[in-house]
């Protein structure tokens, strides 16, 4: 076997392990260890809806252009669960590369052109560490220490990486490091090298932080402002709520009296959750609650009466694998119609879609103030993917407001008027005044209600009073994007073929977009981050002969708004929808868009 | 004298509302104009106070009252989440949570339950009348055991006590009146009010449509005859001297958090509104014997309200702006840093 040419910083290695053996911890180590060399890395999670025992995969890429999306081809395998050996040799190609423990697998018969390295990781452990559950979360660092010298971590990044990972644990640094040592040190004495992939550290890359979704989008939440969070636990969207709680903690304690400037409340279910971050957007904070579809669809009452009676209150809305119960531990964004008309009767809400980390953090921040100034439920529609991963990201950019606080009537302002009707159109943009609870005028009082109501939020019946009022509604929704983050266009602006989608399917996108690029197609990519859409994507749809919309879910959702809302140009929209709970894949999307496009 | 002004300066005039669009002689417009009178006479201003509420006939009946306050008007049984929320936001304002028997007892137990279980800081009252006037006489959870209904329907199944069941919660304010009782249920507003945390005030209020005849336990007759007070109650507001006449060991004085008193002045026998066990035997000797107890019946002293357990700063969290709500650069940075 002729040695076969170098493969530096572009390949993707799959970790199989258990779920619940400290498999995790190790697996940050090595992703945190890549970025700290300045390799472009993503890295997936792929865990199951269960505390120990079943078979996780986490999937750690590397690539010079910085793709976030997730092949579905790994070119080296480590492999320490027996569980799920088979399914995971099955898919190794000839050229891969096989880590694997070989104290507890019994790989069978080789494949050709595969280069195997058996390392007895569990019986290295046991001849180390003193206790099982040593034993069984070291036998995870083992392999890490086994691929740098494999692969070529820089050792004194990784070396770091611990240190920082176990900050103050002097003990569990200790024997981290002596695994990481050992593993090297077996590699060395017993692996020769013998693939062709190795990673090699990048010499003034920009650092980047790495930070779990669900954490972005709550500290864009604390830099925004947000003083109340009620929430319910769910996956995947507690580590959300559990972030707010642990940055109010850090960033929201009077050094002084050590009380909080943030109230992060775990109720008993997901009504309460919502009612009470209205109860306190009703109050004038800013209110939020986070959780997933089966959360979000105990909420559509409540959020019908805060449409309706003009209440700020932002929901975070971490999607996953639907209906019913689905698959809570797997990503879709097959919420998007039910957000954009949760509730019964005449409803549109305002949805925000973050891409990336940075977007997470960005968006979440500013929905506050979109929910102030339009003073109604604005929904942020993040993922599983986005939320429970670990993303390599540009550190965030410091927010130092100010808040847009809306159209907030204040007792001086109550002064110098002689009445105050609360849901009176004065500016004739749809959007009311309104007046806090406990302001100290004679006119500042108003019964907010979910009954038809009158511009003083009087209760009427009145055929024409409820028919103005929903029109107003209606006129406010056309008023919201500007206030809403416009759409991003990228592309060849001369293109006739469009591509629309939105949230985390950009990674896969832009993938397959350079794809189609090599191969010569001409095509032009929008992407929305808010609903109520912007005239920018009618005018993008318009310079278009079709324009295919991705979405990830199965009955085209994301289309099918898009449709709702520019009905008079449909027919140029062709759908691409694809759901089976897992990151959308670049070559299938490439492939698809190259189907419709000859679809004619 | 209709220029007569409390002690904040408001006429009674401040704390009304719009005319009730309730049944004539419905127990609750009584609740009404108890809950004024009280808001009135401790001179509690006007924007000093918030009123919630759920759906049903009780739930509209804030609309007539407290109209320079503001309001709010939630989904059926889902009142005791705004007031959490609201609570979270601005610890100062006075809440005042109405509700209903089919608010609380049915479709709302779960959030009944939870604002007592989190100390939410509200008068919480429960307007009981056993039936679901709004949609027309059907039976709610806290229907006596095989009563009729207004169409003859036969209740097969076991009420539900909310005030046994927020004694066993761990209410720290635990009251039942009647309708009509004015002078025992102002004072148990009263008291509810300067009360700090849960104050769960349930009242049988008759519902004159529909569930006043013989033989309900929540028709007037009824609850006139078999009323059962535990003690005549005093309300002394923190801003006057103790003037009623009572004899030292023929009464309790309760101390409230704003300095108020609600002084017990006893009937029958000792009763100590401090002795949780106790209270539950008398109720449950009353059930047996077909009697309806009323009066401040648990009462805990020193229980910290939901915002307290949260820990929140003197200043309400809506009122804090960006300087007290954005980290600094420098803490922001460090935050970056870390993730490195």
């Amino acid at each position: 076997m002729s040695t076969p040419q170098k493969i530096v910083n572009n390949f993707t290695i799959k970790i199989a392990t258990i779920n619940g053996t400290g498999s995790q911890s190790a697996n940050n180590i090595l992703f945190k260890t890549l970025v700290r060399m300045g390799i472009p890395t993503s890295a997936k999670n792929l865990f199951p809806s269960n505390i120990q025992g079943l078979p996780t995969w986490f999937y750690i890429r590397t690539n010079p252009k910085g793709y976030q999306s997730m092949k579905r081809h790994s070119e080296v395998l480590i492999a320490v669960n027996p569980a799920s050996m088979g399914q995971d040799l099955a898919e190794v190609h000839p050229g891969d590369v096989v880590i694997y423990d070989e104290t507890t697998l019994n790989i069978g018969t080789p494949k050709e052109n595969v280069t195997y390295y058996p390392v007895p990781l569990t019986k290295i452990a046991k001849n180390t560490f003193d206790t099982p559950r040593l034993r069984s979360l070291l036998t995870n660092t083992l392999y890490v220490g086994v691929m740098a010298e494999i692969f070529g971590l820089d050792k004194n990044i990784l070396r770091s990486v611990i240190e920082d990972s176990f900050k103050k644990k002097q003990k569990a640094i200790d024997v981290n490091l002596k695994a990481i040592d050992l593993g090297i040190q077996y590699a060395k004495e017993h692996l020769p090298k013998k693939d062709p992939y190795s990673y090699e550290k990048i010499k003034n890359a920009k650092p980047q932080i790495v930070i779990e979704g669900n954490a972005a989008t709550a500290l864009g939440c604390i830099m925004g402002g947000c003083t109340v969070d009620a929430w319910y636990p769910i996956t995947p969207a507690s580590s959300l709520n559990e972030a707010m709680d642990s940055y109010g903690q850090r960033l929201r304690t009077d050094p002084e009296t050590k009380k909080k400037k943030i109230a992060v409340i775990q109720v008993e279910d997901e009504l309460c959750a919502i009612g009470a971050a209205i109860g306190a957007g009703w109050m004038g904070a800013r209110a939020m609650t986070a959780s997933s579809g089966p959360g979000i669809s105990l909420m559509s009452e409540f959020l019908g009466l805060a449409y309706y009676a003009e209440v700020p209150v932002v929901i975070v809305n971490v999607q996953r694998v639907g209906p019913s119960t689905g698959m809570p531990t797997r990503t879709q964004q097959a919420d998007i119609l039910k957000c954009a008309f949760a509730s019964h009767g005449d409803n549109r809400h305002i949805l925000l879609f973050p891409a990336t980390v940075k977007e997470a953090f960005e968006l979440g921040a500013k929905s506050f103030d979109i929910a102030d100034r339009l003073q109604t439920p604005v929904i942020v529609m993040t993922d599983l993917e986005l939320g429970m991963n670990y993303w390599a990201s540009e550190p965030f950019n410091y927010l130092k407001g100010p808040f847009d606080r809306g159209k907030v009537l204040t007792l001086k302002d109550l002064e110098n008027i002689k009445s105050f009707g609360r849901y009176a159109d004065i500016d004739k943009d749809g959007i009311p005044y309104r007046t806090l609870p406990g302001t100290p005028h004679p006119l500042a009082a108003y019964f907010t209600r979910g009954t038809g109501h009158t511009e003083i939020a009087g209760y009427s019946e009145d055929p024409t009073v409820y028919r103005t009022n929903m029109l107003r509604l209606e006129k406010k929704f056309h008023t919201a994007p500007q206030y809403l983050p416009k759409p991003i266009v990228l592309g060849d602006a001369k293109a006739k073929i469009g591509i629309i989608s939105a949230g985390t399917n950009d990674h896969a996108i832009q993938e397959a977009l350079d794809d189609l690029k090599i191969k010569k197609t001409s095509l032009k990519y929008l992407r929305v981050l808010a609903y109520p859409f912007h005239k920018e994507v009618k005018d993008f749809i318009k310079t278009c002969d079709k324009v295919i919309v991705i979405d990830h879910n199965r009955d085209s959702q994301l289309a099918t708004l898009i449709k709702l809302q520019f009905c008079d140009i449909a027919p140029k929209i062709f759908p691409i929808a694809y759901s089976d709970g897992l990151p959308l894949d670049p070559d299938f999307i490439s492939h698809k868009i190259e189907e419709a496009i000859a679809h004619g | 004298m209709a220029d007569m002004t409390n002690r904040s300066g408001f006429s009674k005039q401040d704390y009304q509302g719009p005319p009730s669009t309730l049944c004539k002689g419905c127990g609750h417009d009584s609740i009404t104009s108890c809950i004024i009178n009280a808001c009135y006479e401790m001179g509690l201003p006007p924007h000093k106070l918030a009123k919630l509420s759920g759906i049903g006939c009780s739930s509209k009946s804030i609309t007539y009252l407290l109209s320079h306050s503001h309001g709010f008007n939630a989904v059926h049984g889902r009142m005791p989440s705004l007031a959490t929320g609201a609570e979270a936001a601005n610890h100062t304002l006075k809440y005042i949570g109405v509700s209903g028997d089919g608010d609380s007892a049915n479709i709302g137990i779960g959030q009944f339950m939870h604002a007592v279980r989190r100390n939410t800081d509200m008068l919480y009252i429960i307007e009981n009348n056993g039936t679901y006037g709004l949609t027309k006489g059907q039976f709610s959870a806290t229907a006596d055991f095989h009563a009729q209904s207004h169409y003859g329907d036969v209740n097969e199944y076991q009420p539900l006590d909310l005030v046994q069941l927020a004694i066993e919660l761990g209410a720290p304010f635990v009251a039942r009146s009647f309708a009509g009782d004015k002078t025992q249920l102002t004072s148990l507003i009263k008291a509810g009010l300067a009360h700090k945390g849960c104050a769960i005030l349930d009242v049988i209020s008759p519902c004159v449509t529909f569930n006043n005849h013989e033989t309900s336990t929540k028709s007037y007759p009824y609850v006139k005859e078999h009323d059962i007070p535990l003690h005549e109650l005093g309300f002394v507001p923190s801003f006057e001297e103790i003037t009623v006449d009572y004899k030292p060991g023929e009464a309790t004085e309760i101390m409230l958090h704003d300095g108020s008193k609600l002084i017990l002045k006893k009937l029958h026998n000792e009763y100590d509104p401090a002795d949780r066990m106790n209270a539950l035997n008398v109720l449950e000797k009353g059930f047996k014997e077909q009697k309806i107890i009323t009066g401040l019946i648990y009462y805990k002293k020193d229980a910290k309200p939901h915002h307290e357990l949260l820990n929140l700063v003197d200043v309400p969290l809506r009122d804090l702006t960006e300087k007290d709500l954005i980290p600094t650069k420098e803490e922001f940075d460090a935050l970056m840093k870390e993730l490195l």
